[in-house]
């Protein structure tokens, strides 16, 4: 068992997320940046689809009530052990009784914290991932208490892993044409592919908005299945792209696809990031 | 409604690497939304896939990466070979309390519209509505054949919070609030029923191509389902309609 001190700015408990339910409007969800929660997991030995805890901004602060080994994947942050600082990606064993304190996010944006065995909360339609209305809360709070797995104390590895995580300084993102790509402009497709556009101020699990424009548009079109990934356009040529609590259907022409490994980039991204769409075939 | 057995012209649409995209002429049609269902109802049989269904589209996403020729080819020849049978759609009358205290705009919406809260009541429960899309919300129904009387754009600004059960006119649609959320459309009433529970067997019994129509109860009735919903003993099973 785990209890939460401080929950952190928005931290949530994320696993592969929830399949076969977008029929009735339930959201895929899922690590935001997939790639790296999966990355924590195997550098513990987990089954790659583990759950973990996804951490946003300001990091949590945690007492852990079972013997367990940890690590960090992602964005990066100060981690300290009962005070003493702990390295990002390097595993190292939390006894019961200790207190980790996860710092603000120096780089990137969301930050995967692993434990040995996977984060054991409820499951709920076949899936872990935090979601409001469907597991019951929809983000860490102050004296939560979390389920995890004993496991033994292995001794500290001394392995000094030399590693790039690209995904924090890329900032291409590449695209398929969405389904409505056709009813661009010739001068909207070149602004798409010429522009660099920067994240806005409004960007969350659900959708990332763009600050630039390209041009108002009159589509008219009926509600269509949306996927994560999705770049939507609005009537006032605002640009939306649907990240992985997105809702699963939308009005909006969908312009572009992220791939996913476009989606992890993405969401290794905040507030004023620059990113560029990088268009394949 | 009577199957389509004359096949369409879809468009199949490589969405990602691991979704397609099957799109219907672009209309609203019981006949297209009727060849979804049983296109949809072979795949699920068949392909690794789950399914979104809406209006005239039906998205396949599969876990993995797939080879969208040949996937492709493998769909086109499951969809000559579907059937329309085992595909009726269910009939659902839903509980509606009809007032301005729990639906805000009612009065202003009657006002506007140049209708009693009588006429209102009556033209929004007379009509059979065809559940054309869930999405938006987990068992948000996007509901079609709403009289033409009714139509009115969505608020220009949506409320923050829309209670739950919130029954609303948006456009040329009618729906449901599952749950509390923000939202832009006018709310004429408010149906106390759980129509999603993620709990349940069955989180969200009604599906696409369903129909549906609304029932006005009393402040008593909308109290007594209240209850039941609270202590659990609420069913949705209670709303199916009997041919």
């Amino acid at each position: 068992m785990l209890k939460v001190i401080h929950p952190g700015f928005y931290t949530t408990i994320q696993d592969a997320g929830r399949f076969g339910y977008r029929d009735i409007g339930v959201p895929v969800s899922g690590y935001m940046d997939a790639f790296a929660a999966r990355f924590a997991n195997a550098l513990l030995g987990n089954h790659p689809d583990d759950a973990v805890m996804e951490i946003s901004l300001k990091g949590p602060t945690l007492k852990f009530g079972i013997n367990t080994r940890a690590v960090t994947y992602g964005a990066e942050a100060q981690l300290k052990l009962d005070g003493e600082i702990r390295a990002h990606f390097i595993p190292f064993p939390i006894k019961a009784g200790q207190t980790l304190e996860i710092g603000n996010i120096e780089k990137g944006a969301r930050l995967y914290l692993a434990l040995q065995g996977g984060f054991q909360t409820e499951e709920i339609l076949g899936s872990r991932s935090f979601y409001p209305e469907i597991t019951h809360s929809a983000k860490l709070y102050k004296n939560q208490e979390l389920m995890l797995k004993e496991t033994k104390v292995l001794p500290s590895g001394n392995a000094h892993l030399k590693h790039d995580n690209k995904i924090l300084t890329t900032n291409l993102l590449a695209v398929l044409k969405g389904p409505e790509y056709d009813c661009l402009t010739a001068e909207m497709r070149k602004k798409i592919i010429d522009f660099t556009f920067h994240v806005g101020h409004e960007n969350n699990r659900m959708a990332y908005k763009l600050e630039e424009k390209l041009s108002e548009n009159k589509v008219d079109m009926l509600t269509s299945p949306t996927l994560p990934g999705t770049v939507q356009l609005t009537p006032s040529g605002g640009l939306m792209i649907l990240m992985r609590d997105a809702q699963t259907t939308g009005g909006y022409p969908r312009i572009l696809q992220l791939t996913e490994a476009a989606i992890n980039i993405l969401a290794q991204k905040r507030e004023g990031d620059g990113i560029r769409f990088s268009l394949l075939n | 409604m009577h199957p389509t057995e004359s096949n369409f012209s879809l468009r199949f649409f490589p969405y990602s690497n691991s979704a397609i995209l099957i799109e219907w002429p672009e209309e609203i049609s019981e006949a297209i939304l009727q060849d979804i269902r049983a296109f949809k109802c072979e795949i699920d049989e068949q392909q690794p896939c789950e399914s979104v269904m809406a209006y005239r589209s039906l998205l396949l996403i599969y876990k993995k990466k797939i080879d969208f020729k040949e996937t492709v080819k493998t769909l086109k020849k499951i969809y000559q070979s579907r059937e329309f049978l085992n595909i009726k759609p269910k009939q659902w009358k839903i509980p509606v309390l009809y007032n301005n205290k729990v639906g805000w705009d009612l009065e202003a919406f009657c006002t506007q519209k140049k209708l009693s809260p009588t006429d209102l009541i009556r033209l929004h429960t007379s009509a059979v509505y065809r559940v054309f899309a869930i999405g938006f919300l987990p068992g948000f129904m996007y509901l079609g054949g709403l009289d033409q009387k009714l139509w009115t754009p969505r608020h220009s600004k949506p409320r923050a919070k829309v209670p739950k059960g919130s029954v609303g006119i948006g456009g040329q649609q009618t729906g449901v609030y599952p749950q509390e959320s923000p939202g832009g459309w006018h709310l004429i009433g408010n149906a106390p029923v759980q129509l999603f529970d993620a709990h349940r067997k069955k989180p969200c019994p009604i599906s696409v191509g369903d129909t549906v129509r609304f029932s006005s109860i009393s402040e008593e009735e909308h109290e007594l389902i209240n209850i039941q919903v609270k202590s659990g003993i609420f069913q949705m099973k209670n709303l199916l309609e009997h041919a």
